[in-house]
């Protein structure tokens, strides 16, 4: 690493950037924080109300419900995901032809627009004319993402594998292909077995791309709303309301300003301190 | 064991390309087959439902709305980005480190918080409906990621590099765009390819921010899908074309998708 000089000029490269998003961070952000404290009976009058949003917010069912789904739903996914990620990097071709076509079929699903996800899911699993509901009611298992609980969660969660493993194979992957071979004819030459390849050489070599890779799969998972919204509009009854699609009902279609600014303000919170803990742990790993 | 290796990823792409299939196989079928039977192949073959895509303005509009954004947002993101990251990669500033992870926090901001706010600041600045807005908006997430981006490919250029064109005499903006850039080639391409995906797949905000003259092409199938009822034929060749230019893109920068892994951003 060279050091850096100091030069406060430098601010100015960084003018642009930090005007066009100030422009819509610091704008939207105050607006939320100045609902998230006033009461309104209509006709743009507010009245000061200090924290009794947040009380309520932090003291409904409603939200605690919608938070203990989104906790459900982004534990499970990142339990399923990030070791179906690395076991398919680990068995991705390293050379040859095959490893272009390899990565450009497994990029794909990241570039399909979220709400094409939905749809494409919702044709996949419709129970009498989508090829995967078709397929589990002739087998004999009812099938109906539609009213059953347990198969909307099924197929959600079968629909972000799909959406977004891809994201950790080409992480994993692209932390394998950083791993010179040498590394490999030495464990070779020690007849190390194929797992103490992974445990010593592999995983080591990984952990900076997977923390990411975890990271970012955990703040993505935490934001979903399109796919859902499409797939199941949060339903059947609540049973898929992720804390997105709770936030986007409050404010958007009931209009509670007030109760969706503090909700909005404590979820920002949520996900900024859960996030500032990996950063934090990913630097500490780097000084190391 | 080893033999049957590739049998795993080989699962997963077929786990891949299934709902996609599925997608094309019922976008060349007409609404009487898709709903009256169930066939794993169109029995009728039919381009209708991308007949009335590419005849319709309300359909074909919403491509060229969605084009139009994304590309003036990942071209604005990537120029604002480029010398950013280079303060960022090669100067010690006041506030540099909290402004990188500021910038960082938006990448975290979920788009469901900033919906409303977002309507009401682009109604009032009159932007509300344009393609302008949305691709202003989309910077919101995308700056933060091209700088980042970016500054994991000119952290790995040399210092030497900057040192010997400025003793040569080269001003800093001839250097920078004559010598540094093209340098960097590859880190360029990358972050555009993040910034166009990211827009690309946006939806949420791409829809409060717009309502008639700038829909981008998701919006307008959500439409489709809740007003005309059962145009599941249409739906599904709607979805099939805004795979393209997904698909075209992972083309271009293929071999360079993993380079861009390896630095371990994005």
């Amino acid at each position: 690493m060279s050091t850096k000089t100091p030069n406060q000029k430098a601010w100015w490269l960084v003018v642009p950037v930090v005007l066009l998003v100030a422009f819509n961070a610091i704008v939207p952000l105050m607006t939320v924080i100045n609902y998230s404290v006033q009461e309104t009976f209509g006709e743009n009058v507010f009245f000061f109300e200090g924290v009794k949003w947040f009380e309520a917010v932090l003291h409904s069912e409603r939200f605690h419900n919608s938070l203990l789904r989104q906790m459900l739903f982004t534990g499970i996914i990142l339990a399923i995901e990030v070791p179906l990620g690395v076991a398919i990097a680990l068995a991705m071709p390293r050379r040859g032809p095959w490893v272009s076509v390899c990565l450009v079929l497994v990029a794909m699903p990241l570039l399909i627009p979220w709400n094409v996800v939905g749809a494409m899911w919702n044709l996949l699993a419709l129970p009498d004319i989508g090829l995967l509901g078709r397929s589990l009611n002739a087998a004999g298992i009812e099938y109906n993402y539609t009213r059953q609980p347990v198969a909307a969660w099924t197929t959600l969660i079968a629909m972000d594998v799909w959406h977004w493993t891809s994201l950790v194979v080409l992480l994993a992957y692209a932390g394998l292909s950083a791993i010179p071979d040498a590394y490999y004819q030495a464990a070779k030459i020690d007849g190390a077995s194929s797992g103490a390849v992974f445990r010593y050489i592999q995983l080591p070599k990984m952990k900076r791309v997977l923390t990411i890779a975890v990271l970012l799969r955990f703040m993505d998972s935490f934001m979903i709303y399109t796919e859902p919204i499409v797939l199941t509009g949060g339903g059947p009854g609540n049973a898929t309301t992720l804390l997105s699609i709770d936030l986007v009902k409050v404010a958007l279609g009931q209009f509670d300003l007030g109760p969706a600014a503090a909700m909005s303000l404590i979820y920002f919170l949520i996900i900024l301190l859960l996030s500032w803990i990996f950063y934090t742990v990913m630097t500490k790993g780097e000084a190391e | 064991m080893k033999r049957f290796v590739w049998l795993l990823p080989a699962l997963y792409i077929l786990f891949l390309l299934m709902p996609i299939y599925w997608l094309l196989n019922m976008s060349f079928k007409n609404t009487n087959e898709i709903l009256g039977s169930f066939t794993l192949w169109p029995r009728v073959f039919t381009l209708e439902n991308y007949r009335k895509i590419f005849t319709d303005p309300t359909w074909y509009g919403g491509y060229l709305n969605s084009l139009g954004y994304v590309l003036m947002n990942t071209v604005t993101s990537v120029v604002v980005a480029l010398p950013a990251a280079y303060a960022f990669s090669r100067y010690r500033f006041l506030g540099d480190k909290h402004l990188f992870f500021w910038l960082l926090t938006n990448r975290m901001a979920p788009p469901a918080v900033f919906a409303l706010p977002f309507f009401q600041l682009y109604s009032a600045i009159g932007l509300f409906d344009t393609r302008v807005a949305v691709a202003l908006a989309h910077c919101l997430f995308n700056i933060p990621l091209a700088v980042w981006i970016l500054e994991g490919f000119m952290s790995g250029v040399p210092k030497e590099l900057d040192e010997t064109a400025f003793v040569d005499g080269y001003p800093f903006w001839r250097f920078f765009i004559r010598i540094f850039i093209p340098t960097i080639a590859a880190g360029v391409g990358v972050a555009a390819f993040f910034c166009f995906m990211f827009s690309w797949v946006e939806l949420l905000l791409a829809k409060t921010l717009t309502s008639v003259d700038a829909k981008p092409i998701a919006a307008t199938m959500t439409r489709t899908a809740s007003t005309s009822g059962y145009e599941l034929g249409l739906l599904a060749a709607a979805g099939a074309l805004t795979i393209i230019p997904g698909a075209f893109v992972i083309y271009f920068v293929r071999n360079y998708i993993a380079k861009g892994f390896a630095l371990g951003r994005v």
